[in-house]
């Protein structure tokens, strides 16, 4: 790793992405610092999760820089692959494996050794009261437990940076409390936590917040200084005050 | 070893397919029972209509001698020619033989005669092979009566035919290889088809995308259980083929198993190659099944390719299942070896590299 990086483990640099005469992210530049929780925000169609899966090394970038965990994402996406955990919007764990076989895949996958899968997987159901259920077909679940199962598998291999995108879609309040405990303790453990959300409340358990209107960064403070610069009490007014000026709807 | 969790997930989940495992079952089942006996080409029931304008003793036993063979079915006799043609516009009958006036009394004097067969060509081999049948008889018969007359018969060239390997031209025997193949090249080409567009449909493929997994390890664990699947099917229908019909390949079964696995290594190929360069399943469902009839209708499977146009000709040269069915039909039918199929087998591989290497490449993990 780059020591003139040192604790950055996210940086873009006018990192942009067309398709066609379509720019979805267009020159954002920033960085996020190791250990972090970092809130993704824009309204839909702003360009977040084309940004994010230029940073997963699913998307080439058009132009600009970009690195992760010190890696270019341009020519060194294989090697970023072994240093992150993603969760895509979509759910996209396999819902004809059983949960015990989608953990023990990825595990795999990643190179965890056989014998610890068995162990550590064993220790996750039971943290994640998923226990009873690790014979049950993915697909049996509900969705509050497949996202936390989403979230623990994309974490499983202790990468250095977890991408979340829309992690909480869907869910109830309970559910998303839940998993906000679970995203706490991977940062406790040193996971630096790039967040896309929609929900506002979840803006504020964020370090720091970025919000994205029409493929550019508009903003990028703490929650309590973009509040203060925008004049609101809530990151709900924030939101508002940017998104309005957006020209692409959904 | 990474594969070896790829492969798990692939055997699990076509083993969990609630459609793939039962036409693994059901194909081979059909392909030997039922397939054998409608894929014929032996033409029988052909139905004639006799226009008897004279009416003898000789035209009648002409008539019985034509009623007797497995042939043909004698549907009908009509007093006049037009009537006997109309009969074939109503589809009543296929044929009509009109056994001219003074039939009796030429060939005994003159030991001659002319008889009309007027077929209905719309469908070709059944008018053409009908034709030629209902010629062979009377001609039989003519120098039937001759003898019987003792009259001199004119010295013929009398064809003998030998039909070697298959001696008693039985279609069945013919079409089993033929039948085989089809199976492989659909369970082998449309399963791997759909494997890696429903990932995409479904979205899992985004969750494998964004890991270290190399392009190589996740491909060849795709492939893996198609070859396994292919393999199996091959050997289950051989052994029904055997025990149903008693057929058992006339060289070296390894040269036959070669071949299959050449085989089964190209079309699960071509499968994933089609699927990753699609987008929905749809797609990848059209362009294969277009692929499919190319390979099919172009690989002599069905009709010889020495008698193809020399431009087809030269586009089957580019067609691996055709090398495929060139092996197995010289290995099962007439037992060759190795040397003389080397060139087919040699095709073939070159074609599994190229597709293999092709279905590896054309799997992106980034846009």
């Amino acid at each position: 790793m780059n020591d003139e990086m040192g604790n950055k483990v996210i940086i873009a640099e006018n990192l942009t992405k067309k398709f066609g005469n379509f720019t979805a992210v267009d020159h954002i530049t920033f960085e996020v610092e190791r250990g972090e929780i970092f809130g993704f925000l824009g309204a839909n169609g702003a360009g977040k999760t084309t940004a994010m899966r230029m940073f997963c090394g699913l998307s080439r970038p058009t132009e600009g820089k970009g690195s992760v965990g010190g890696f270019d994402v341009r020519t060194q996406a294989e090697q970023i692959k072994k240093n992150i955990g993603y969760m895509s919007q979509k759910f996209s764990l396999y819902e004809d494996l059983k949960v015990w076989e989608n953990i023990r895949l990825f595990a795999g996958i990643y190179g965890v050794k056989e014998g610890e899968i068995k162990s550590r997987s064993e220790e996750l159901l039971h943290r994640l009261g998923l226990y009873e259920e690790r014979d049950s077909f993915v697909k049996s679940l509900p969705l509050g437990w497949k996202q936390k199962l989403a979230f623990s598998v994309a974490i499983f291999h202790h990468p250095k940076i977890v991408f979340l995108d829309e992690p909480t879609g869907g869910v109830d309040p309970i559910a998303r409390r839940q998993f906000w405990e679970l995203i706490y303790e991977a940062a406790d453990q040193g996971i630096t936590i790039f967040v896309t959300t929609h929900y506002m409340d979840e803006a504020e358990y964020c370090n720091r917040v970025s919000i994205m209107v029409d493929g550019r960064i508009d903003a990028l403070d703490t929650p309590r200084n973009l509040k203060e610069q925008f004049g609101t009490t809530d990151m709900d007014g924030v939101f508002r005050a940017l998104a309005r000026k957006a020209k692409r709807g959904d | 070893m990474i594969l070896k969790y790829l492969l798990e997930k692939e055997f699990k989940q076509f083993r969990r397919n609630p459609i793939f495992p039962r036409l693994m079952v059901a194909f081979p089942i059909l392909i030997i029972f039922v397939f054998p006996w409608v894929t014929t080409f032996e033409v029988q029931n052909i139905k004639v209509t006799v226009v008897d304008d004279d009416n003898s003793t000789l035209s009648h036993r002409l008539t019985h001698e034509i009623e007797n063979s497995r042939y043909f079915n004698l549907v009908g006799a009509e007093p006049s020619y037009q009537l006997g043609l109309a009969d074939v516009e109503k589809g009543t009958a296929d044929v009509v033989l009109d056994i001219p006036r003074d039939f009796e009394k030429n060939m005994i004097r003159r030991s001659g005669s002319n008889i009309q067969i007027s077929a209905n060509a719309v469908n070709g081999i059944k008018g053409n092979i009908g034709s030629s049948y209902l010629n062979a008889i009377v001609a039989q018969f003519a120098t039937k009566i001759a003898s019987e007359h003792g009259l001199k018969v004119q010295p013929a060239v009398n064809v003998i035919t030998q039909n070697r390997f298959n001696e008693y031209l039985d279609y069945k025997k013919f079409m089993i290889p033929a039948l085989i193949t089809m199976v492989l090249i659909l369970l082998c080409g449309f399963f791997p088809t759909l494997n890696i567009v429903s990932e995409k449909e479904i979205g899992t493929i985004e969750q494998i995308n964004v890991t270290p997994v190399g392009k190589a390890s996740f491909i060849i664990a795709k492939l893996i259980p198609y070859w396994a699947m292919g393999l199996i099917v091959f050997t289950v229908c051989f052994f029904l083929a055997w025990l149903t019909y008693g057929f058992a390949p006339q060289g070296n079964v390894l040269l036959i198993y070669l071949d299959a696995v050449l085989f089964i290594m190209f079309m699960s190929g071509f499968g994933l190659v089609v699927s990753n360069n699609s987008a929905t399943m749809q797609q990848a469902m059209f362009v294969m099944f277009f692929c499919i009839m190319v390979f099919i209708l172009m690989s002599g499977l069905f009709t010889p390719i020495h008698s193809m146009p020399q431009w087809a000709q030269d586009i089957a040269f580019f067609n691996p299942p055709r090398y495929y069915i060139e092996i197995m039909r010289s290995v099962f039918l007439k037992g060759s070896n190795f040397m003389e199929n080397w060139f087919s087998y040699m095709m073939l591989a070159i074609f599994d590299l190229l597709i293999n290497f092709w279905a590896i490449l054309s799997y992106r993990k980034q846009s």
